[in-house]
């Protein structure tokens, strides 16, 4: 597990800090780990429980429910993973949770990356789309290209469509100081239209050959722009080569922020600005690389989709598109580090599929169990935001009698 | 060192200041596109274009004298405008006639109001101090939780009621993680809007079915100020709108003279640009702030009741589509002003109620014309167009010592 040195939310740096005690470093980063962990485990409880409660209310039985999300996700094929034949429902329901996970592994390593530089980016939607748009546009033309290079080329096109989509908000943060929330969002909206405008009707994405189509959609990428699929049928949404490329990112994102110095550099702007200002590094350089390194991720999930499993796109599936935003809560449960990135894009990418497509049940219908993700990734969300209430409450206890002689301490001083 | 240095000047010679020159030039690109809508309609794109070179002539000589903004929007006003200019006179007028009417008026209000009430709600909470990314959520609630007090009820004034307190609820549970646990509260403001989202959307599939709304749910009456046969421009503009419309457009000196002219105002203002100082002359800022986004949760539930009891008259999945970003985008364009974001939503408002009728020409030009607000509002952050001043304090969480 990488160092967690995530940019925290609320005044808990600075608690940690009075808090530090007598072994400073190692023992400061042992305390933080722990809540790392005890955190995310505690919301992702907590949610879901409301979640049961609310399943309740409305008359459903929420354990039957459960299962049927954990069987919708494929998550009991975990039970017996030696049986990969992909015609039985659960490893049919894994490979298309972990299909799922690819994307919010990206999506939440776009939202992970700008958080360590101290920025957030909400723009991860938006670049996803603009990724989406640019490896459609790759894969569709410069069909004679031999099968790697169209593939790189259509990855590395998505990934710096994405950088210069996000690039955008951190050339402005840089510039002028606008708040990335502000500008991303409006980004966000920009690529929304962008997208309904090249694959509607008459749109330059949008294919001749389905004009007569009702619902506009584009023309398929070329199968030499298709990711090779390991697992599954690629006709039935086979699991892709871009799963690796996904893991890769992890180990990827994981070196760079702690074995490079621009990792270093980023860490030490999320840290604190004016410090990093004074150690003599340019912030505002940092505040653009982080957030075009961060929409590269998001670019690159659109790409991988892209060009492995979705083929083609419409007008509907770019107003459907949210699973960027997803990425925000991927890294947020994940403390915005490599490995709870990873967990946390699978307990979405299971709770996305089992929820939907996957879901099987006579106690919950899909439709309704599609809107239950949403309100548990808010409540998971919200969570998160507010871990101050779940460390607080955890170390009142041994805080406060540390605090007791250091108080009498301060009180003698004063008194002198 | 000021980049042009500033001499008395006699009364003509003020007229000749880059400032000066730069807002003719301004004008000059609205004249260019004045030219080519009705009444006038000029036929050949030869009289706009030589008003929008005009125009451009005065913003690059605003340029060059130091007028950075006023010159910079003159080149923008004139390139738009006559573009827009000369793709109208291209057009039949008959099309145009449909795009450009007296009834643009009523549609852009009609736009404009979910906008104003959510953009009023978003000035309250962040002049207390605390941003408001859950506009969108609060409208979500809303327009789902009011259509069904409508249906309910039987009544719109309940509904809208109903609908305004499902706001002011998700509002403080934004509340009480912002201010009470000092957690992050943009984190805060997206986790909200996530929440709508689900809520709404599982209780329209779990209430109805995930179908339409039953027809003929109680709807907010017209205030009928012509006959309804009139055809004049004021009857066709403002002579058949909404109830919640006007209450909208009242809210918005209303909430002027309350931040700016009250005691209470001057108290929500303390909290968001200085906390210790408010809390220092004995101002309760906790209170303030709780007190400040439910407001704000509740006029952001008001915009999306009117959306659905008032003008919709139906719900759908995310029905208020990223509405509440764009009247967060009208809060940041105003400066944190009410007049100045309900001209911003007036501007949205527009330029939505244009988009509609664009289809005529084409689908593509409506798409683009749909993303107008939200490329206009990344303009006005990266500061082409004035500077945005937030609250000193927006945005941070207040420990109380």
């Amino acid at each position: 597990m990488s160092e967690p040195l995530a940019p925290q939310h609320g005044p808990e740096p600075e608690e940690i800090a009075e808090d530090a005690p007598l072994t400073p470093a190692s023992r400061l980063a042992a305390w933080h780990r722990a809540g790392g962990i005890i955190t995310p485990l505690v919301t992702v409880l907590v949610a879901f429980l409301i979640g049961g409660v609310v399943i309740a209310a409305t008359g459903h039985d929420p354990l039957q429910a459960y299962w049927d999300i954990i069987k919708g996700a494929g998550l009991n094929w975990l039970a017996h993973p030696w049986d990969t034949n992909i015609a039985h429902t659960a490893a049919y329901n894994f490979s298309q949770t972990l299909l799922q996970t690819t994307t919010l592994i990206l999506c939440g390593l776009a939202v992970a990356f700008a958080f360590r530089c101290g920025l957030f980016n909400i723009g991860g939607n938006g670049q996803y789309i603009v990724g989406l748009i640019c490896a459609n546009w790759i894969g569709v033309s410069f069909v004679h290209m031999a099968r790697p290079a169209h593939i790189l080329l259509g990855i590395a096109v998505a990934a710096a469509a994405g950088a210069v989509w996000a690039g955008i908000a951190g050339f402005l943060k840089a510039t002028v100081g606008a708040h990335e929330v502000i500008t991303t969002i409006m980004l966000n909206w920009i690529a929304y239209w962008i997208g309904v405008y090249v694959f509607q009707q008459g749109g330059p994405l949008q294919a001749p050959q389905n004009v007569a189509n009702l619902v506009p959609i584009s023309a398929d990428v070329a199968h030499s722009a298709q990711l090779p699929v390991f697992w599954g049928i690629p006709a039935l949404q086979g699991l892709h080569i871009g799963f690796f490329i996904a893991i890769g990112m992890l180990v990827v994102f994981w070196v760079v922020l702690n074995r490079t110095t621009l990792g270093f550099e980023v860490r030490a702007v999320g840290f604190n600005p004016d410090a990093a200002a004074y150690g003599g590094i340019k912030v505002r350089t940092n505040y653009l690389r982080a957030m075009a390194i961060s929409g590269a991720f998001a670019g690159l999930a659109g790409g991988i989709d892209m060009l492995g499993y979705l083929h083609h796109y419409g007008t509907i599936d770019v107003q459907a598109t949210s699973i960027g935003f997803l990425g925000i809560a991927v890294a947020l449960l994940g403390r915005n580090t490599a490995v709870g990135v990873g967990l946390a894009a699978l307990l979405f990418g299971g709770l996305v599929y089992g929820t939907t497509h996957g879901l099987q049940s006579g106690t919950i219908d899909p439709s309704l169990a599609g809107h239950l993700t949403e309100i548990i990734q808010g409540l998971v969300v919200l969570f998160v935001g507010a871990d101050v209430l779940i460390l607080a409450v955890w170390n009142s206890r041994r805080k406060l009698r540390r605090r007791e002689p250091q108080a009498a301490a301060r009180a003698a001083e004063v008194e002198t | 060192m000021s980049t042009y240095v500033g001499t008395v000047r006699s009364g003509a010679s003020r007229f000749l200041e880059p400032k000066a020159i730069g807002i003719l030039g301004i004008l000059f690109g609205l004249l260019a596109l004045w030219l080519a809508i009705p009444p006038i309609a000029a036929s050949s794109p030869v009289w706009p274009v030589i008003a929008g070179l005009l125009g451009a002539m005065c913003g690059v000589i605003a340029l060059s004298r130091g007028a950075y903004r006023v010159g910079g929007g003159a080149i923008a006003s004139a390139v738009f405008g006559a573009l827009l200019a000369y793709l109208a006179t291209r057009s039949s007028s008959a099309k145009l006639d449909q795009v450009v009417d007296a009834s643009l008026i009523a549609q852009m209000l009609v736009f404009a109001t979910p906008l104003t009430y959510a953009a009023l709600g978003g000035i309250f909470s962040e002049r207390s101090g605390v941003v408001n990314i859950g506009l969108e959520g609060m409208m979500l609630m809303g327009a789902f939780w009011g259509i069904w007090g409508a249906d309910k009820t039987g009544s719109w004034f309940w509904g809208v009621a109903i609908g305004a307190l499902s706001g002011g609820l998700l509002a403080l549970v934004h509340a009480f993680f912002a201010i009470s646990l000092r957690a992050d509260q943009i984190v805060g403001g997206v986790a909200v809007n996530f929440l709508a989202l689900g809520i709404t959307g599982y209780f329209f599939v779990q209430l109805y079915h995930g179908n339409n709304i039953p027809i003929g749910v109680a709807q907010v009456p017209d205030l009928h100020l012509t006959s309804a046969s009139s055809t004049s421009f004021f009857g066709n503009s403002f002579g058949n709108l909404n109830y919640m419309i006007w209450l909208a457009i009242l809210l918005v000196p209303l909430s002027y003279v309350i931040l700016f002219k009250t005691p209470v105002g001057l108290r929500i203002r303390a909290c968001g640009e200085h906390p210790r100082a408010a809390d220092t002359v004995g101002i309760n800022v906790y209170l303030v702030r709780y007190l400040s986004v439910v407001l704000s949760g509740i006029l952001a539930a008001l915009g999306g009741a009117y959306l659905t009891v008032g003008y919709l008259n139906t719900f759908n999945e995310n029905v208020t589509a990223g509405r509440g970003f764009i009247a967060l985008a009208a809060v940041i364009f105003g400066n944190w002003r009410p007049f100045g974001a309900f001209g911003a939503t007036l501007l949205f408002g527009l330029s939505t109620a244009i988009a509609f009728r664009l289809n005529v020409y084409s689908d593509q030009a409506q798409t683009l014309f749909f993303a107008l607000p939200y490329v206009l509002t990344l303009i006005a952050v990266a500061g082409v167009i004035g500077r945005t001043v937030p609250p000193a304090a927006d945005g941070r969480p207040y420990k109380k010592q």
